[in-house]
């Protein structure tokens, strides 16, 4: 169980945007008519992207009434997952991996950096109020270790030198490309296939 | 080693393109309805007979897990679901299924979803995967666009629709139970079975939850025929597998190969070696975080199948094999999977909840160097009320590999806890040899 920490300072109103409505109402669609419920992690996702990154009381509130069903359903639903942001991570969260698979392969070094860079301690805003880090379990990118979660993205096959310059670049808000930082191709080895060294579409 | 042509993911590693025309020229939806016209009997008996075996971590046989599913659509519906929810540290074959092969994907679904009577299937993906999560959900749009989903899909009479839900970071999530609660929108806390999904699931309805690879092969194996698949690997453990090999190697990959094959040559040929060279390993973690590491000695000979790895005391789980060097201080890299599991544990049942932690606090001083020598059989003690008394595999899960620990590596241990016990006395009262009594200011 992850502790969450809620924010205190919460803003009083909260409702979707336009756009928004109509996506929680596909969102809902997916789902049998009585069994609205099913969509709250859902809605919860479209409120943290309206709400850069983090989900305030109030919303909670909103979505309860949205679905109709209880409050607490919504407020134990979002305090159980750790993806959802209680109290406000800035505009970039960076998620670094630094399970065994990662570990053994160095990511110290990249909480390193963002201690450096970001703040002394995870869950911190960096100093401009940009960004803030923090360390999580297994991302499931284990071949591709070190790496780290810049808001939806992988960035993969880090090295320290690579990662500060990821880093340095996001508190100038600039994003880099996602993906290996070795150019590797997705999950093949690096040093050249082993498999399938001559498939072609038929 | 695997002949090319018999390896069923051909863009593994994304050279022929994902999108649904690449797809169809390598030989998906080829006679898909065909094969649905044959019939559900005749789809589980060949499943059946490949002898497939879940990939997702128990290595159930699918043909059976497909056949609990009531024969007759009664007033509920049936639903298929899919364990996207990959999180077990080591393990990162999903992904690509959903990046490079979701069209393998797709079409498993609808031939599982008409073995099992399902109109609606869903694709429970971790919420991190979120890039991947879009990427499916392109071929999802690319597969209706040409009638290969929803009314009458494929032509084969039977109407499907797949929708995707994605998680939220909980790596509870993707035990089947779990899996269904998140997706009524609930906490992820397992139910006792019995019931079985497979008569009370989703909403209370027959359903079928099977990982992503393993749906993924049924196309292949009905196109090919079981027996091609029943010819590879061994007797029980058939057919391919993608293995990922992570940690202190040269080259860290995913490759498909052969079940049954040797560890040895995994991580040679395809991985590049060990670090350090073959006689700088320490240990491997063979199938995920959850099953017990083996030493160097037993790495030399083991093979790569479900009940090879089960003599050994060990398991093959989703084949994420974590290779250890002997750069590596094992306490320490046993602690951080001790410390994924309390992080992880849903805190339903107390065993699991509360011995997570313990294990966690006391491997972290044994690799401290700060651990007594009476913690050791205490560790030991602590692992064994958890497995076995709690409501899912977890509990298992998490102490398997403190066990393996202290059954490979309890020289190590012993040569590093040699503080003297603070409670001496009366060891035998259990709150007398609680944690925060160990504490110097509380003794």
């Amino acid at each position: 169980m992850s502790i969450k920490k809620i924010s205190k300072s919460q803003p009083k109103y909260f409702e979707f945007s336009q756009k928004n409505i109509q996506e929680a109402k596909r969102e809902i669609k997916k789902y049998p008519k009585e069994r609205k419920a099913s969509a709250v992690l859902a809605l919860l996702y479209l409120v943290q992207k309206q709400n850069d990154n983090w989900i305030p009381l109030v919303a909670m509130k909103y979505i309860s009434s949205l679905l109709e069903i209880p409050y607490i359903k919504v407020y134990e639903v979002a305090t159980f997952y750790s993806m959802f942001n209680l109290s406000p991570v800035g505009k970039y969260f960076v998620q670094v991996c630094t399970t065994t698979p990662c570990m053994i392969r160095g990511s110290k070094k990249i909480t390193d950096i963002c201690k450096k860079h970001i703040s002394q301690k995870p869950n911190i805003l960096s100093e401009n109020k940009l960004c803030s880090w923090t360390e999580v379990e297994c991302l499931g990118a284990c071949v591709n270790s070190p790496m780290m979660q810049i808001n939806q993205d992988y960035f993969e096959d880090l090295d320290a030198i690579k990662a500060e310059e990821i880093i340095l670049k996001l508190l100038k808000d600039e994003i880099s490309t996602p993906g290996s930082v070795k150019n590797r191709k997705s999950n093949a080895p690096e040093k050249g296939k082993t498999t399938l060294l001559e498939v072609k579409n038929a | 080693m695997l002949k090319d042509e018999d390896r069923i993911f051909k863009n593994l590693y994304n050279d022929l393109g994902w999108e649904i025309d690449p797809a169809i020229k390598r030989g998906d939806w080829l006679n898909t309805s065909d094969i649905i016209s044959k019939g559900k009997e005749w789809i589980i008996k060949e499943v059946k007979d490949s002898d497939l075996r879940g990939r997702g971590g128990a290595g159930f046989p699918t043909g059976l897990k497909l056949s609990f599913a009531p024969k007759e659509l009664g007033s509920r519906p049936h639903y298929l679901v899919i364990n996207a929810d990959e999180s077990e540290p080591g393990t990162c074959k999903d992904r690509d299924i959903l990046r490079f092969e979701p069209q393998k994907l797709i079409e498993g679904c609808l031939i599982s979803s008409y073995a099992v009577s399902a109109h609606t299937c869903y694709i429970y993906i971790r919420g991190e995967y979120f890039r991947e999560g879009q990427r499916l959900q392109e071929a999802i749009n690319q597969a209706y666009a040409k009638n290969f989903l929803g009314k009458n899909a494929c032509n084969s009479g039977w109407n499907l629709d797949i929708h995707i839900h994605y998680g939220a970071g909980a790596y509870i999530c993707g035990e089947e139970t779990a899996l269904l609660e998140s997706l009524e929108g609930k906490k992820g806390l397992p139910r006792l079975k019995p019931p079985f999904p497979a008569l009370i699931g989703l909403y209370g309805c027959p359903t079928i939850v099977n990982n992503v690879e393993t749906i993924s092969v049924i196309p292949t194996i009905l196109k090919k025929g079981a027996k091609w698949f029943a010819s590879l690997g061994k007797p029980k453990n058939t057919g391919t597998k993608i293995f990922c090999i992570s940690g202190n190697v040269n080259n860290p990959c995913n490759v498909e190969e052969e079940m049954g094959i040797p560890l040895k040559d995994l991580i040679e040929k395809h991985a590049g070696g060990v670090i350090g060279g073959w006689k700088n390993l320490q240990a491997v973690i063979p199938g995920g975080s959850s099953m017990p590491l083996l030493p160097k000695s037993i790495c030399e000979t083991i093979t790569m199948d479900f009940d090879s790895l089960i003599k050994a005391k060990s398991g093959l789980g989703t084949a994420g094999i974590v290779v250890i060097n002997k750069d590596q201080d094992i306490i320490k890299c046993m602690a951080r999977i001790a410390k994924f599991y309390k992080h992880e544990s849903c805190g339903q049942c107390t065993p699991c909840r509360e011995g997570s932690g313990w294990m966690w606090r006391m491997l972290e001083r044994m690799a401290d160097g700060e651990a007594t020598y009476n913690e050791i059989d205490l560790l030991y003690n602590v692992t064994k009320q958890i497995e076995g008394h709690t409501i899912c595999a977890f509990g298992e899960g998490s102490a398997w590999p403190v066990q393996g620990l202290l059954r490979h590596f309890k020289k190590e241990i012993i040569e590093r806890s040699h503080e003297e016990p603070l409670v001496k006395k009366r060891t035998a009262i259990p709150y007398l040899i609680d944690q925060h009594l160990l504490e110097k200011d509380n003794a």
